[in-house]
């Protein structure tokens, strides 16, 4: 044989195949441009600088919470609790801040209240599936509902506000930019220090194949109780971004974030059986949640359509997500 | 003595155990709690709820991660074209039983579809339903009245049938017959088996694993039509999202029935015990008088604990 025939293109990954296996996010990221530009079509305002902040600080929220999900779902676990421990986290600081008396030390004081009780949720979720070996699909469910009780015992019922400096700093502008943009930055630097941590590679091994992660002599249960626990910072993040949006305490404010954060993660390119995940897929997952439903405004559709036909949405973009994904590891 | 204690360990054995304990508790803590009336209230709900879990049990059984979400809004669905079909007459009932079933069988179809042909895992698949499903019954909803039962149909449910015992229950009993029988003594049941303990050697063996697979998603969406059809009976009318409660509380009906989430494993008999644990612990933390923070919390405490008497995942072992 001539070296040429070596060079023929099915001898080596194809270039897009190439492309998927390095940016494995593009598929979503093509949803939401493409999302972006049906926006723009329907209602050029959609795009405007204005609006985009809006759609931004409205869903920063639930991309933390996708962002948080996505660690769970790369060691091949799942967490149902998500939104309970947002909702918690939220309820709490809200509570302390106005208890500490709405002053900068309080905000602070508060949000590391609210960062050590995010950790304490995931740690016994982590506790609870990892080391108690209890089904994470129902396990995290008990867990959430305990979780949504002590939120309710810290904050009976929807309705206490926020302090004034807390949500103003988060929907307001700080050297000309709009707050929530050094909000994405943090995010992004956060996101790209983590993915250099060991864990992250530990977390994903655990997932590809758990029993071979152990043999080669990986902490499994401690891998797994670590990813839960990250769950519960970021889901503590996405409560501080939900409170700076909402302005205001909700002990059942999550519950409804849990699934969207789930079908977020898939959206995004990453396989909900563990091993492969992708953050930044996530967050376009999430993006492309927000898009569609202010597409669906911008349509014009009529009010009562307008849940079934962001459902289908959804639907159709949980199937293109779950096969553009699956042509990227193949 | 090994006997004695492999027949403890049983899931079934397990589940009466804690339902007799529990209705001991309740008879404590607030007197009449286990009285006959009382009991037959909680077999009604139970029966609801285990209806809906019989379907939940076969797709679990069937492996391949199989979980149906979208249970709860085939309930919620059912009920809406339940009490439309019938609007308050009887001769409505039989319309209104094959409209539900129709449904319920659509629905299915679709997530057996998805799963099969386009090898969407059925959790995302059936989540991706929910949110279609609840869409819809916000038009269903503005478009139309809720609609109410047939007086045949609430008296099935609520009104003694035979022996002082509700239709519903015979109704139940019934179901939990023909699960027993499908299961075990079956080609079909067997192959739910099959198909859950090992896809591959099932295909091998002529399986015909994809048609299989969206028959357990149809009867999964049939099952839960009955359900929402009963469940309207039960409460006269129906309203929004009624059928939400029952996407998660089946799978934990399942679960403490000693089926295996991972599939191939287990049975119908002992979620029906575990349909029946899970309303009894409601019956009792409705019945004690603490609020709700702490009515959830203990809720949520009390599944965690009960979940360590089950099938716990084993250790990892070089």
């Amino acid at each position: 044989m001539t070296p040429t025939t070596i060079e023929t293109p099915s001898a080596r990954p194809g270039g897009l195949k190439l492309w998927l296996e390095r940016y494995p996010f593009l598929p979503a990221l093509i949803i939401v441009v493409a999302l972006l530009a049906l926006n723009g079509a329907f209602s050029p305002n959609s795009l405007s600088y204005r609006s985009l902040t809006g759609l931004l600080s409205t869903y920063m929220a639930l991309i933390m919470l996708a962002i948080a999900q996505t660690y769970v779902v790369s060691a091949g676990d799942i967490d149902l609790s998500a939104g309970a421990t947002l909702s918690l986290v939220n309820v709490a600081i809200v509570v302390l801040m106005e208890k500490w008396g709405g002053g900068a030390g309080a905000v602070i004081g508060a949000m590391i209240c609210g960062i050590l009780l995010g950790l304490a949720c995931g740690v016994i979720n982590g506790i609870v599936v990892a080391a108690l070996r209890l089904q994470a699909i129902v396990a995290t469910f008990a867990t959430s509902i305990f979780f949504t009780g002590v939120a309710l015992y810290v904050m009976p019922v929807a309705g206490t506000p926020a302090p004034a400096l807390f949500w103003r700093t988060y929907g307001g502008r700080l050297l000309g930019l709009p707050f929530v943009f050094y909000v994405l930055a943090a995010l992004a630097l956060l996101l790209f220090l983590l993915s250099r941590t060991r864990l992250v590679t530990q977390l994903l091994a655990v997932g590809d194949d758990q029993q071979a992660a152990y043999q080669t002599g990986l902490p499994v249960v401690l891998v797994r109780i670590k990813g839960y626990a990250l769950c519960g910072l970021f889901s503590a993040l996405a409560a501080f971004c939900l409170t700076g949006d909402t302005a205001s305490g909700d002990p059942l404010v999550g519950s409804k974030m849990t699934l969207y954060s789930v079908a977020a993660v898939v959206l995004g390119g990453s396989a909900l059986a563990g091993g492969w995940t992708t953050v930044v897929g996530s967050l376009f997952g999430a993006l492309t949640i927000g898009l569609v439903n202010s597409l669906v405004f911008f349509m014009g559709t009529p009010s009562e359509w307008q849940n079934f036909v962001q459902g289908l949405a959804i639907l159709l973009v949980l199937m293109a997500g779950v096969l553009a994904g699956r042509r990227a590891r193949a | 003595m090994n006997a004695v204690l492999s027949f403890l360990k049983k899931p079934l054995v397990i589940a009466l155990i804690l339902i007799v304990a529990l209705l001991y508790l309740g008879e404590n803590l607030s007197p009449g709690f286990a009285s006959a009336d009382q009991i037959l209230r909680l077999l009604i709900v139970a029966s609801l709820l285990g209806i809906v879990a019989a379907g939940q049990n076969v797709v679990i059984l069937g492996g391949r991660e199989g979980i149906d979400l979208s249970v709860g809004g085939v309930v919620s669905l059912s009920a809406i074209i339940a009490g439309n079909v019938m609007n308050g007459a009887d001769g409505g009932i039989v319309p209104a039983i094959l409209a539900c079933l129709a449904a319920g069988a659509f629905f299915g179809l679709l997530n057996g579809l998805g799963v099969t042909l386009l090898r969407i895992p059925p959790l995302v698949m059936t989540l991706g339903m929910l949110g279609v499903l609840q869409g819809l019954l916000v038009v269903i909803r503005n478009g139309i009245p809720s609609g109410r039962a047939a007086p045949g149909l609430s008296a099935f449910v609520t009104q003694p049938l035979a022996l002082g015992i509700p239709g519903i229950i015979w109704l139940w009993i019934a179901i939990g017959l023909f699960m027993a029988f499908m299961l075990t003594r079956t080609v079909f049941g067997h192959r739910i088996y099959a198909i859950g303990s090992n896809e591959h050697a099932a295909y091998m063996a002529g399986v015909p694993v994809r048609r299989m697979r969206i028959g357990l998603f149809m009867i999964s969406g049939m099952f839960a039509a009955i359900a929402g059809l009963c469940l309207l009976g039960y409460s006269g009318s129906s309203f929004a999202n009624v059928g939400e409660q029952y996407m998660l509380s089946s799978i934990i009906a399942v679960v403490f029935g000693g089926t295996s989430l991972a599939g191939g494993k287990g049975g119908y008999t002992g979620t029906m015990a575990g349909a029946l644990l899970l309303v009894i612990l409601q019956g009792i933390l409705t019945t004690v008088n603490i609020d709700e923070s702490g009515r959830q919390m203990v809720f949520g405490a009390t599944l965690l604990l009960l979940m360590l008497f089950y099938g716990r995942g084993k250790a990892m072992r070089a």
